[in-house]
């Protein structure tokens, strides 16, 4: 293949470069920059006649148009893949930032990759205990599955994403598993926490983490998932691992995409958003799944801050439209001191129903989380009117259902960062403190299991009623 | 055949040069690769070319070659139980290709072309055809006799017609047109997506869709032949609710089109859908469904045209007398696919970046359903109806495609995120949603066995109506300040809303009531008001009521088999003598 060179660009601005004169060039190309100090990389983002936008990977900053040499390599973007990159932190195009080697490649992988054909998808259905039980009880991730966890600045996301990779189980022995974590425009400390996080649970050795941190460029965090991805399935998929994927903050992400978008000067979508938003993350989260006849999975945990706690952002929104359920947090959990502050009610795994049951958790808890999901509203329902008319206004099963409400967050969603609870553990829990409500309002649960389970729990409600007083 | 050059490449548009004399909607193979476009716009020489594929790589100047057709669909036998993507190639036949991840310029046929089918002959020879009369047919499965049909534009002589075992591409009948012309005819026809296929009268829908889930067909019924969409926000249950529909519609066809959304959700209908039975034939499901899959993460541009091929094969089926039923999932990822590429051709955008064509879609698209008779002999009706979910930013109905299609469709099932936070499935908030077929509904049931359906789905109704201006009151002074008849009123709702309209599509048996069964539940709830109504007025408290042992069995009424009803029978005259025997008491 012929190398085509070119020796200086017509303009840069922001994230992208106009190179003019250009022959042969091909859409989504992968680009190299060579200035008398620097080597940057880039992309090709349309091409129209003998011109060519190139879209930066890395900050512009001291680029002198002029005196480039552009380099258009005939490929697209590829990461260089290897177990080797187990243990490593990398930057956003893979090469080290830890001091190490680069690793070696065993692989150069496009990192756009493929779509998965929907033909050849195993439906994900095992369950993945994570001994938290506002999840396990009633928001079950299952292997294969994305799950975003829906944050706002200051609440403790990254302490549940640490916990869950502390505790994740799924109840069957001799499989490999790995965790890639993609940090996007977060924090120093936020990094370093997990980083320290994962090699105190001796999780380091089997995890790769790929980094931007929030003081660096902006647009070096827009290939990040993508080369995060395509290491999770080269592992999945050639090396047979269970890959949990976390993905924080997404929220960062976008922001460069917005960037790029509006130096582009394309007519924005809602607030500012390109309109392909959608189709851009849907390319980075419909990389989890599984596949017929393979052995590894993908699993991703995105985490994403909404702007001013706002759930109709287009970036909670986007992603709550493509993902398979949102885990909520929400801040006045976290004021009344509860960890993990997980909202439940709008929180929802769309996966959870082949994930549970019987021979995956047990029989009753689908009945069960639907039973404590309407128990809940009711309480919170309930818990409103109070405050209004004063507690005296309520109906007495209302008190009941109120006085539920309360010990559900105390009891059942407070849980101790490190404390992990077996699902069976988390559905005693739940038979509990149903039992404060009369056995007449659960209608959710079929009546074999309220005789077979219920009765057992009744003993135990004076015990719940006191410790609460407690 | 037109030649042109690669001009400019954006996404998935690409600007070819050289290309005059191309056609609007022309299909064109793009650059080395031969990848699948369609001309969107022409201007000059230039041609504006969505490309169904990943246009990774394409370069300026690799050629552009036009084919002469329109996107077309394939139809013939083979179709039926197959999965496809937006333009109709098959996804098993990819995989078995390429392998799991889906790579590009693969061209393959949608139709097997090698299996052979019994064909059964109607037709004589010497008859005198026109274009859709029944040739003869094959059954495809068990559930679906696939007539073959003389194709669109063809009339003649029948010359020879054979039966036997044929491929699609085989001949089977020669016909001679009027200017003495012999066409060959297979079991296969080709036809455009974006044309709608004739036929001879439109009718109005004068039977509902039963679909089995209590809130569409007892409150908001949507009728064979008509169009309903089902706007919410995301985890508020559209695609549970597609799937409903898909399952347990009493349709013969189900055209099921997954537009841009997720890649399980696709999968999870090839995993059950052969293991469900119809509850009226009691055959697999997947019998009588085809399933187009056009994932949110595969080329938009395909996605623009899933829709279309979609609704291409539905009205296929409909010619040969079918009662089909389409989904589309989610109509909002082709608007946005519409708008993405309008965006790259720098068009004028309308509101929220759509292009001000949106509304033209959106109608002429709904308009391809309806009751219709047919084209072709022998006569017959059939409908197409159509059934697409949207999914507004932020559950916000005065988003454009929102509001383009509820100028379109008929039945309007409106989701409400609080409901489905509150587990309270289907979340379609029984407030705002409508059915234009009520009055349909009515005429439906003035004759045959329940004609009192029509007083108790309006009885229904207006309880629901007076307990949100109930729950006003209760929201400023509390439920003390409530008359015992108000009480009563809220009761009465709060077992309408959780006894009834709650339906859990996990449950096996709560998953599909049958129109009967629906009937009989509402009947033991409007029997429980009007005793107690009655008690109240002989000024037996409503504590007294409310205590009684009843409200577990009313709400385990889901769960009476479909094959016990008398149960509910049984209920409504327990639930008359518990009341009734507080007034004994008092008296
Ligand atoms: N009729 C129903 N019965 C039981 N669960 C339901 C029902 N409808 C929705 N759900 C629940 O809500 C979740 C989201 O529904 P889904 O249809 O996927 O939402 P949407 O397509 O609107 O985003 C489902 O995964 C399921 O848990
Ligand atoms: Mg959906």
């Amino acid at each position: 293949m012929i190398t085509k060179e070119y020796l200086g660009a017509s303009s840069i601005a922001g994230p992208l470069m106009v190179v003019e004169g250009v022959k042969g060039v091909g859409y989504e190309e992968l680009v190299e920059i060579k200035s008398k100090d620097r080597f940057t990389l880039g992309k090709v983002l349309e091409v129209s006649g003998d011109k060519a936008v190139i879209q930066l990977f890395e900050s512009p900053q001291g680029l002198d148009p002029q005196s480039l040499r552009i380099h258009f390599t005939g490929k697209s973007l590829r990461l260089g893949v290897s177990l080797e990159m187990l243990g490593r932190v990398l930057d956003g195009l893979g090469r080290p930032r830890d001091g190490g080697a680069p690793p070696l490649a065993e692989n150069f992988i496009d990192i756009n990759g493929r779509p998965i054909n929907p033909f050849s998808r195993a439906y994900p259905n095992e369950f993945i205990e994570t001994g938290i039980s506002s999840i396990d009880g009633l928001n079950v991730l299952v292997r294969g599955q994305k799950l975003p966890i829906f944050s706002g600045s200051g609440m403790p996301h990254m302490r549940i994403a640490a916990q869950i990779v502390r505790q994740a189980k799924v109840l069957k022995s001799g499989e490999s598993f790995a965790v890639i974590f993609a940090g996007m425009g977060i924090t120093f400390e936020e990094a370093n926490f997990l980083i320290k996080d994962f090699e105190a649970s001796g999780a380091m050795e089997r995890t790769t983490v790929f980094l931007n941190l929030a003081n660096e460029p902006v647009i070096e965090r827009i290939a990040i998932p993508r080369v995060t991805l395509t290491l999770a399935e080269y592992l999945a998929f050639n090396h047979n691992y269970h890959v949990l994927v976390i993905l924080a903050d997404m929220t960062n992400y976008c922001e460069a995409l917005r960037e790029v978008s509006a130096a582009r000067k394309e007519i924005p979508g809602r607030r500012g958003y390109p309109g392909y938003m959608y189709t851009d993350l849907s390319t980075i989260y419909e990389r989890a799944g599984r596949i017929q006849g393979k052995i590894g999975s993908i699993t991703q945990i995105p985490i994403l801050t909404m702007p001013e706690d706002d759930r109709t952002h287009p970036i909670p929104d986007l992603t709550g439209y493509i993902t398979e359920g949102q885990v909520f947090l929400s801040r006045a959990l976290h004021r009344k001191g509860i960890y993990p502050p997980v909202d439940v009610l709008p929180s929802l795994s769309r996966l959870m129903t082949k994930g549970i049951g019987a021979g995956k958790t047990r029989e009753d808890h689908s009945d069960l989380s639907n039973q404590l999901f309407s128990a809940y509203a009711r309480g919170r329902e309930a818990r409103e009117l109070a405050i209004i008319l004063g507690e005296g206004a309520l109906l007495d099963v209302d008190k009941k259902f109120l006085r539920f409400a309360d010990v559900f967050e105390t009891r059942f969603l407070r849980q101790g960062e490190y404390e992990s609870r077996s699902v069976i553990e988390t559905l005693e829990k739940s038979w509990q403190i149903l039992s404060l409500l009369p056995v007449e309002e659960l209608k959710r649960v079929r009546k074999e299991f309220i005789t077979k389970y219920l009765d057992k729990y009744l003993s135990q409600v004076g015990d719940v009623q006191e410790e609460n007083i407690l | 055949m037109i030649k042109g050059k690669v001009a400019k490449v954006s996404g998935p548009l690409v600007i070819a040069n050289n290309m005059s004399g191309v056609q609007m909607f022309e299909i064109v193979r793009v650059g080395e690769k031969e990848l699948f476009g369609e001309v969107i716009e022409t201007k000059g020489d230039l041609a504006s070319i969505q490309v169904y594929e990943e246009t990774e790589g394409l370069k300026v100047g690799e050629e552009v070659i036009s084919t002469g057709n329109p996107l077309s669909v394939e139809l013939g036998p083979g179709i039926m139980g197959g999965i496809y993507d937006g333009i109709q190639r098959p996804l098993k036949a990819l995989r078995d290709m390429q392998g799991d991840f889906i790579s590009r310029g693969i061209s393959v046929s949608a139709l097997d072309k090698n299996k052979k089918w019994l064909f059964q002959v109607i037709a004589k020879q010497g008859d005198q055809l026109a274009s859709g009369d029944f040739l003869g047919f094959v059954q495809e499965t068990l559930l679906v006799k696939h007539y073959i049909m003389v194709p669109p534009g063809l009339s003649g002589k029948l010359l020879e017609i054979k039966e036997g075992e044929f491929t699609i591409s085989e001949n089977i009948a020669i016909l001679k047109d009027s200017d003495g012309i012999e066409h060959n005819i297979s079991m296969m026809q080709k036809y455009p997506v974006r044309i709608g296929r004739p036929f001879t009268d439109k009718l109005q829908p004068d039977e509902p869709l039963i679909t089995g889930q209590r809130v569409f067909d007892s409150m908001f019924p949507i009728f064979k032949g008509g169009t309903a969409c089902i706007p919410g926000p995301f985890g508020s249950g559209k695609t549970v609710m597609q799937h409903q529909l898909a399952r347990w519609s009493d349709a013969d066809i189900i055209i099921y089109v997954g537009c841009g959304e997720r890649g399980n959700e696709m999968t999870e209908v090839l995993i059950d859908f052969p293991e469900l039975k119809d509850p009226r034939s009691g055959r697999p499901l997947m019998e009588r469904t085809v399933l187009i899959a056009n994932t949110s993460n595969m080329p938009v541009a395909a996605r623009e045209a899933s829709v279309f091929t979609g609704i291409a094969i539905a009205e296929y089926f409909r010619d040969m007398g079918y009662n089909v039923a389409m989904m589309a999932d989610s109509t909002s990822r082709w608007a946005e696919a519409m708008r993405e590429v309008s965006g790259r051709l720098e068009e004028m955008p309308g509101e929220e970046g759509y292009p001000a064509y949106l509304g033209s879609r959106v109608a002429s698209f709904y308009e391809r359903a309806g009751k219709v008779k047919t084209v072709g002999n022998p006569g017959r009706t059939a409908s197409l109806s159509v059934i697409g979910a949207v999914s507004p930013p932020g559950g916000d109905l005065s988003d454009p495609v929102v509001q383009a299609t509820l100028r379109e469709v008929r039945v309007f099932w409106g989701l409400d995120s609080r409901l489905a936070f509150a587990r309270h499935f289907p979340s379609i908030n029984w407030l705002i949603s409508y059915s234009l077929y009520s009055h349909e509904f009515e005429k439906y049931f003035e004759k045959g066995e329940l004609k009192s359906f029509n007083n108790i789905r309006k009885w229904t109704l207006k309880v629901l109506e007076e307990e949100a201006e109930l729950q006003e009151i209760v929201r400023l002074v509390g439920m003390d300040a409530l008359s015992p008849n108000d009480r009563l009123t809220l009761e009465v709702a709060r077992s309408i809303r959780e006894d009834f309209l709650q339906q859990n599509s996990y449950h096996e048996i709560d998953t599909y009531t049958s129109l009967n069964k629906q009937f009989l539940m509402l009947k033991v709830i409007s029997t429980y008001e009007e005793t107690a109504r009655l008690a109240v007025q002989k000024e037996v408290e409503i504590e007294a009521i409310l205590a009684l042992p009843l409200k577990e069995s009313i709400s385990r009424m889901k769960e009476i088999k479909e094959t016990e009803l008398e149960k509910l029978e049984n209920l409504a005259v327990k639930v008359k003598e518990l009341i009734t025997g507080l007034v004994g008491g008092r008296a």
